[in-house]
């Protein structure tokens, strides 16, 4: 039990900077997360970031994690881990559980801040041991130091798939090629020319058929599509490998907004099905707030100054800040945020967004 | 399927190996890993196989969403062995469709 001003749903960039936002602000702040420790999945990413020094480019994905734990400890932000939020109410109910029992909280603003989930993909033996998302596989090996294979074939060529790739092969695996359906690379050229220069090969306009296996991967079928995307026949070629790592996309995680009766649109920019939003991240139920990878799929950048944006909302409405305050905030950070949606890659998700905020109008 | 021991940008940890009995065996798991890193690391990729075809089954999300690595631990099934990390002594069973709870088979694959 216990009554706070805002209680944060997730603790990985976006639920931190909401969290710390709010709490600086004054307001009295409790983050909570499914996970033992926070952080979310900024704890796997040991490359080093883009952008500007506000968004600590050059900086690796685990220490940013780190001096943001730190900042939130030092502000005194109050923590619960190993619990997982199940349920919303009208009110600002929050219901959570340790696996043992439920703890209802309560808050007068709730910030859900739950990210996304790894698409699946659907082919003859993809339920094999051995086929797994990129993003399990990068757990495996950068938390764990454990590399669940030895000769890994990746599917996408966005940015988690080269990443990743190249991750893989720091820890010493064989990455035989990454297989892409589009005609062109997804991701970043400066990730794509080093997995390249690494000799992993990028099959543009190639797909996986099917992988091959008893008790575990052994193989894939892979062939090269046509334009539409359909398999083109006497191109299929086969590859030996244990592992197949699938790296096509993301999808917002909306099942809390979902039960709370968030208002939803659909992005596929941004990820899909997800909940309706305002540029100051409120949602069409008054108590609730969102950032993030929920707000649609993309960068811990984008994701911790959403919840900053957040954070700082909830305590403007409850009157921690004046409006001259707050306004200047809210500037700076969608000043910072649109600096992060430039360029080919982000101008898409930007419109994506504009339309969004523009429906909640 | 090893641990990784050299990294160009991790330091890896020396952390003290503890036994767990996975199917019977003993296994070697290192203190604070997950049950799937441990099982990953000793080779074994098959966790559970499903209650109707019985197909083998293994680490999927590795993040406590899909549910798909589940075992019996300790004697309770169902439970994310991607989320549960080892504990000296730790039982861990390859599942069987809905595992042995004691209770009816309802049907999930």
């Amino acid at each position: 039990m216990g009554m706070y001003d805002v209680i944060v749903v997730g603790a990985g960039p976006a639920g931190l900077g909401a969290a710390i936002e709010a709490k600086k602000c004054g307001a009295s702040v409790l983050l909570l997360d499914e996970n033992d420790r926070p952080g979310g999945q900024l704890f796997k990413q040991i490359h080093k970031f883009f952008g500007s020094k506000e968004h600590y480019a050059g900086t690796r994905g685990y220490i940013i994690g780190q001096n943001l734990l730190n900042e939130a400890d030092e502000l005194g932000v109050e923590f619960r881990l190993g619990v997982r939020v199940w349920g919303l109410y009208p009110g600002g109910g929050v219901t959570a559980t340790d696996g043992e029992t439920s703890v209802r909280y309560f808050a007068r603003k709730i910030v859900l801040a739950t990210g996304a989930t790894e698409n699946a993909l659907s082919f003859p033996g993809c339920t094999l041991p051995g086929v797994m998302t990129a993003g399990a596989a990068q757990t495996m090996t950068n938390v764990q130091h454990v590399l669940p294979g030895e000769r890994f074939v990746m599917v996408g060529s966005g940015n988690v798939g080269l990443i990743v790739t190249y991750q893989l092969l720091q820890a010493g695996a064989k990455v035989c090629c990454i297989l892409e359906a589009a005609q062109k690379i997804s991701g970043y050229g400066v990730h794509a020319a080093k997995v390249r220069r690494a000799g992993v090969p990028i099959l543009t306009g190639h797909t996986i058929l099917r992988a091959n296996g008893t008790d575990g991967v052994e193989s894939v079928v892979t062939a090269k599509v046509d334009e539409r995307f359909r398999p083109i026949e006497g191109t299929e070629e086969t590859i030996e490998c244990d592992t197949v790592t699938l790296a096509v996309g993301l999808s917002p995680r909306i099942e809390l907004a979902g039960v709370s009766g968030c208002k939803m649109a659909y992005s596929p920019a941004l990820g899909g099905m997800l909940p309706l939003h305002s540029d100051d991240m409120e949602t069409t139920c008054g108590n609730i707030l969102i950032a993030g990878d929920l707000s649609g799929i993309e960068e811990a950048s984008t994701a911790l100054d959403e919840g900053r944006m957040a954070g700082c909302r909830a305590a403007y409405a409850l009157g921690y800040r004046t409006s001259k305050e707050y306004e200047e905030t809210k500037r700076a950070l969608l000043n910072r945020l649109n600096a992060l949606r430039a360029g080919p890659f982000g101008e898409k998700r930007r419109a994506a967004k504009e339309a969004l905020w523009n429906t909640m109008r | 399927m090893r641990r990784v021991t050299n990294h160009p940008i991790l330091e890896i940890e020396d952390k003290a190996e503890i036994p767990i009995v996975v199917d019977g065996k003993t296994l070697y798991a290192r203190e604070g890993e997950t049950v799937a890193a441990a099982l990953t690391a000793n080779g074994i990729r098959v966790f559970r196989h499903t209650a109707k075809r019985h197909e083998p089954r293994g680490l999927f999300c590795g993040i406590g969403q899909c549910t798909d690595c589940i075992m019996e631990i300790d004697g309770v099934p169902n439970q994310r062995t991607c989320m549960t990390i080892v504990r000296e002594g730790m039982v861990v069973n390859t599942q069987n469709g809905n595992g042995n709870s004691g209770g009816k088979d309802d049907g999930h694959v």
